[in-house]
């Protein structure tokens, strides 16, 4: 990225942080007339102090009975002026610490749910702890800029511009001095702030390194354990801290001596001055006075103070803006696309025996498939999953499923049978579009599932793998989290026909007990119960099981199998399983190999064939 | 606890100093120049005297320059003091986590020790960095226009001791107040991290159920807690620079009253009274960085106490004092074994009196329903968590005598809940052992039956693995753990479920590997078929957290109910073998 590009994206950036602010715009303007109102009595009470002498004291001196009344009003009335000052600070900065906080939460919350949206090639490309980052460490820098740099920088503007019509009114030539050496010190500002800001952007990025380093590890925190791998561990920490490290100390460094840079330069601005007007009122040009120099002089320090302010406020928004700029990227991720029209809905039939869409929640569903010119046809969901034809691959090169066809109709049992790699798991999730096919069709129901909407397409879907994830919160909210109208009894059901009502009940607080994500306190089969109770619960149509009871106990599985049985008749079933036992009662088998389906049918047909399956079943040939 | 953290500054000792220093002088240096400007006036400008003023130029920009360049300096010191700050203690929290029993991080959820190690060091970092350079040079100024002050008029500058218990007060107020609700904040910044990364982790069941909009929910509930604490601290600490803002104009007034009085009287002159009121500004100005640092360390004190719980936390597997390195052999005993993860509630035990012995090269399989405590058992002979009662014995002696790393050298396992790390194959298979050479690699993958698959994939062993291996089949996955636990060739391998999703005839595959090549190694397989367990000298069955029986395949069909009835469960179902 070149240099200009660099510089649009940072003027990009701050107008998208500041369109956040304007939801805030009214407290927004409030707080900015505040701001006006503390820097006035701030200059207010740097000007008392002549007037005091001039007006108040001066005559009183060498009287003989002074009458301190007046003063005493002038102070009173300064005093006034000062309580609207502190009032005034006091309002703004506790506005200002709402509208900081709520941008930051609106930057959070758009953040997560456009993640929500993205598709699943995204996280499998992250590290976690890096995506994770965005949340604290980035949304962290925008923080201290929200509430302390902008009301900051404001109120530094403000004074800079009353001096600065101060110092035209005192003379013209000077003042342009003035202005060319501003210039001057904004050029030099700009060189290091860009370098500072190089180094945040950096110190951020190696930051969600860090953060990713540490949430890959501790996650697998054990395994490191149980291979004495600390060691190494800790060198792969090392490589990246000192990384960010180094960043961070460049970083700061930057935003470090920028402040007395500015600081110097001011003062040596102040000294040019007095040796340029020196120079020009001893020689009588431009009709300057001595006295005219020193009150500008005076002017030319108060100017420096709100510049040396706005370089201290530098570095904060330096690193905002590079936080800023990540946050931006995630939230510009391209998000999933869905093209779907066609929608799930609550039917009821009405007198004429036809179909109509209803609010009421009648248990019958159906595919409702809006008309070009307005209307819709339904299409009673059943469950019939087609495959015609389909390739695919996860990139372009390398195609893992070839010329897939099949069809399940409303009520069978489809199982995939194969080796490791075979590429069975990789058709159910094309059924639920995780990816989308190279070529070719897939139907569910008559309609090409690329017409579907995919909210609706899976929630017709129930899926259960081999990798359980379950959420941290109790168990009746992680099954619940299957259907999330589901009542207690329908919970309770859920988990007595995965065979998981036993042990739950022998927890400490039953199904309130909290479980914590990676379920430290269940054994994996306890979990793989769970999830399968979670499915149970959300009674879709069409289930998937890929590996489902893996880590669980033949008997136990036996008892869960039958449950399941009788859940499922009239419905669609997938099932993945290594187990023949899981498989045998399907009504198609499909043998898989090399992404191909090599073999198909019942048990007894493929029995017959006397084929790969039967092979495998008789142990003449196992899988592999 | 600052005793604890300053312990992490160790190298960066010398800038943390040097910092300071230069700041010092750069203060002296700033006080210098002001008074440089007013001789340039006085003598120079109001008598007319160019050559004064050229003189005093040139000294003014060469002691600009020199201001700069120790400002300059201790910016550097401070922003590496700072960053390297930051750095050790990340490091030492790190450090120490590596150091963590099982147990510990149970303690401990990944969310919390990632905050901790990112979001509340950087607080911390900005603090320290704010102390070193303004917390030298603020107090500094405060003191130099203090003393110019009673220099001045003290009489006059007593006015300023009255302002210091009104400040004094105010921010203890704001200190104690805000203290315990930022300590409430960083608790729900781990419960986000928490949400965001159960997300992550299981976005296929968020997609597949289509709770995307659940999880938005769960997530604004806690950004919304996080919005409201924060806004209550933060409007707490907004009472901050008013409360200066009103102590020093307070000051203010009341020199001008008592002031314009003394001048009237004659004790004073206006020129006085002047520069009186511009130190005030000063300090005013002082008070504000003050104020500032004061906020920083509010958050930060919360912030470092979360750090120093990490550092602190003592692993409670301490490797004993004379440590023996050496295993003998694979021989297992467990007497009288007793074990449950609480060590209050003993009532929860999960193993219940176990005693076995398992001599070297043995088999053993390990079978038994979901939740009957199979994996706690294995757990305890690489020492991973220790017993309540009784003692676990290897190699015929107590796994507490030995270096923890040595014994696990020695005590391959192979976790049910398996990580493969972001990285290649070969560097995920190196955990095992990092001297590996390549022909080892391959030779310990087609022991596990890996090797062929990963030999279909383009770059082979430099295939990229994803974290968590999503790119890998659960399969595959399972194969590249056990040829890892091989590579370092152990007595003693335990295989905790991990072939649940390898297909049977690998699964025989790789169990006549370790028959045939790895004859000395003790086996233990934990596994739900009876098929991986049958041909093992001896089988334990599991029920409960007690052991229902132990024999060989025969013995136990005759004599084993449960094993039985897991028996007929598997032929009934899936034929003679499954």
């Amino acid at each position: 990225m070149n240099k200009r590009s660099g510089a649009q994206n940072t003027g990009k950036t701050i107008k998208r942080l500041l369109s956040y602010i304007g939801k805030y715009k009214f407290r927004f303007t409030l707080v900015l007339i505040f701001i006006i109102l503390s820097a006035i009595a701030n200059v207010a009470g740097s000007m008392f102090t002549a007037t005091l002498i001039d007006d108040y004291i001066t005559p009183l001196m060498g009287e003989a009975n002074p009458v301190f009344t007046g003063l005493l009003k002038a102070i009173c009335m300064m005093g006034v002026i000062y309580i609207v000052g502190i009032l005034s600070t006091l309002f703004y900065n506790r506005t200002m610490v709402s509208i900081s906080q709520g941008v930051l939460k609106s930057i959070r919350d758009e953040m997560f749910e456009h993640m929500q949206k993205l598709p699943i090639k995204y996280f499998d490309t992250h590290t976690h702890g890096d995506v994770m980052s965005y949340y604290t460490n980035d949304t962290d820098t925008l923080r201290q800029m929200m509430s302390q740099s902008i009301p900051q920088m404001f109120s530094s503007v403000i004074t800079i511009i009353s001096v600065l019509v101060a110092m035209l009114v005192s003379n013209v030539y000077l003042t342009l001095f003035v202005v060319v050496f501003v210039c001057c010190m904004l050029l030099v500002t700009r060189k290091i702030a860009g370098a500072s800001g190089k180094f945040f952007v950096r110190q951020q990025r190696a930051l969600g390194s860090v953060n990713g380093y540490i949430e890959e590890m501790i996650n697998g925190q054990k395994v490191v354990k149980v291979f004495c791998h600390e060691e190494h561990s800790k060198e792969g920490f090392d490589k990246l801290n000192d990384e960010l490290c180094a960043d961070a100390s460049e970083a700061n460094k930057y935003a470090n001596i920028l402040m007395p840079i500015m600081a110097n330069l001011g003062n040596l601005q102040y000294v040019l001055i007095a040796v340029i007007g020196g120079a020009l009122a001893l020689n009588g040009v431009g009709g300057l006075t001595l006295g005219i120099i020193a009150s500008f002089l005076q002017l030319s320090k108060s100017f420096s103070t709100p510049i040396n302010q706005i370089s201290q406020q530098l570095n904060s928004i330096v690193m905002a803006l590079a936080g800023a700029e990540r946050i931006f990227t995630l939230m510009d991720e391209e998000i999933e696309q869905d093209n779907g029209y066609v929608t799930l809905v609550n039917v009821k039939y009405d007198r004429d025996d036809k179909l109509v869409e209803t609010d009421e929640k009648t248990n019958i569903w159906a595919w409702k498939v809006p008309h070009k010119f307005g209307g819709a046809r339904f299409i009673l969901l059943a469950g019939n999953v087609e495959f015609t034809n389909v390739d695919f691959g996860y990139n372009e090169e390398k195609i893992v499923l070839h010329d897939i066809s099949l069809r399940a109709e409303r009520g069978e049992k489809v199982a995939f049978v194969g080796s490791t790699g075979a590429g069975k798991t990789t058709i159910t999730n094309l059924i639920n579009r995780f990816y989308d096919i190279a070529d070719g069709r897939i139907t569910y129901d008559g309609i090409n599932i690329n017409s579907i909407k995919k909210k609706d397409l899976r929630r017709s879907l129930g899926i259960v793998l081999q990798d359980t994830n379950l959420f941290t919160g109790t168990i009746r909210e992680n099954i619940r989290y299957g259907n999330l109208d589901a009542t207690d009894e329908e919970v309770y059901a859920a988990a007595r026909l995965a065979n998981a009502d036993e042990f739950i009940k022998m927890l400490p607080d039953g199904y309130d007990t909290v479980i914590s994500g990676d379920g430290g306190s269940l054994s994996q089969g306890q979990r793989q119960l769970l999830s399968i109770a979670r499915a149970a619960v959300a009674d879709p149509p069409v289930m998937i099981l890929d590996e489902a009871t893996s880590s669980i106990d033949t008997r136990t599985e036996a008892i869960v199998q039958r449950g399941m049985d009788a859940l499922m008749t009239g419905r669609t079933v997938f099932v993945i399983a290594h187990r023949l036992s899981t498989v045998k009662n399907s009504d198609v088998i499909m043998v898989l190999e090399f992404g191909r389906i090599i073999e198909r049918g019942t048990h007894e047909e493929l029995i017959a064939q006397k084929g790969k399956y039967y092979q495998l079943y008789t142990g003449a040939f196992e899988l592999e | 606890m600052i005793k604890k953290l300053i312990k992490s500054v160790r190298e960066y000792k010398r800038d943390s100093l040097l910092a300071p220093i230069f700041i010092t002088l750069e203060v002296i240096m700033e006080v210098i120049i002001p008074y440089l400007m007013a001789e340039l006036i006085d003598k120079g400008i109001d008598n007319g005297n160019m050559n004064y003023i050229l003189k005093m130029g040139i000294i003014l920009a060469i002691s600009c320059v020199i201001s700069l360049t120790f400002g300059a300096l201790s910016g550097k010191y401070a922003a590496s003091a700072s960053a390297g700050f930051a750095k050790n203690l990340r490091k030492d929290m790190f450090y120490n986590v590596q150091n963590f029993s099982f147990s510990n991080i149970d303690k401990f959820s990944t969310s919390s020790i990632v905050t901790r190690l990112t979001t509340d060091v950087t607080n911390v970092q900005n603090a320290y960095q704010m102390i070193i350079r303004v917390a030298v040079r603020s107090p500094l100024m405060l003191i130099f226009s203090m003393v110019m002050a009673f220099g001045i008029n003290h009489r006059l500058s007593l006015i300023y001791l009255g302002a210091v218990p009104i400040l004094g007060v105010g921010l203890y107020l704001i200190a104690t107040h805000a203290h315990p609700i930022f300590e409430r904040v960083f608790k729900i910044y781990d419960k986000l991290n928490n949400v965001v990364q159960e997300n992550l982790h299981g976005i296929r069941v968020v997609k597949s159920y289509v709770r995307e909009d659940y999880e938005e929910k769960k997530f604004k509930d806690v950004s919304q807690d996080i919005y409201g604490n924060f806004v209550k601290a933060e409007k707490l600490i907004a009472f901050n620079s008013p409360l200066m803002q009103f102590a020093a104009y307070g000051c203010m007034l009341l020199i001008s009253w008592f002031g314009a009085k003394f001048i009237v009287s004659s004790t004073m002159t206006t020129g006085e009274l002047t520069s009186l009121i511009s130190y005030t500004m000063q300090i005013l100005m002082s008070l504000m960085m003050l104020s500032m640092i004061f906020v920083m360390v509010i958050m930060a004190r919360a912030s470092a106490e979360r750090i120093v719980e990490i550092l602190v936390e003592d692993s409670d597997l301490k490797n004993p004092e004379n440590p023996v390195y050496e295993i003998k052999n694979g021989d297992i005993s467990f007497r009288n074994v007793n074990f449950g993860y609480s060590k209050k509630k003993r009532d929860k035990l999960c193993l219940k009196n176990i005693n076995i012995d398992i001599k070297s090269g043995e088999t053993v399989g390990i079978i038994g329903g979901t939740g009957s405590s199979k994996s706690s058992l294995v757990q305890l002979i690489p020492r991973l968590y220790d017993t309540l009662d009784g003692e676990v014995l290897v190699g015929g002696r107590n796994v507490k005598e030995y270096d923890i790393k040595a014994l696990r050298d020695e005590v391959a396992m192979v976790l049910q809940k398996n990580v493969l790390f972001s990285g290649t194959i070969k560097e995920n298979l190196r955990w095992g052992n990092d001297q590996a050479s390549d022909e080892e690699l391959v030779r310990v993958c087609r022991l596990a039956q890996a090797d062929e698959f990963i030999q279909t994939f383009p770059n082979k062993y430099d295939t990229h693995i994803e974290q968590g291996g999503s790119n890998v089949s659960g399969g595959q996955k399972q194969r590249l753990c056990i040829a890892r636990a091989l590579l370092k060739k152990p007595k003693i391998l335990i295989l905790d479920d991990s072939t649940s999703a390898v297909d049977t005839k690998t699964d025989a595959s790789i169990r006549r590997a370790f028959r045939e090549e790895i004859p000395d190694t003790t086996k233990i397989i934990i596994a739900q078929r009876i098929s991986s367990v049958e041909d093992a000298d001896k089988i334990i069955v599991m029920d409960n957290g007690s052991i229902n029986g132990i024999g060989t395949h025969e013995e136990l069909l005759k004599s084993n109910e449960i094993y039985r009835e897991v028996y007929s469960s598997q032929v009934k179902g899936g034929g003679d073998d499954e």
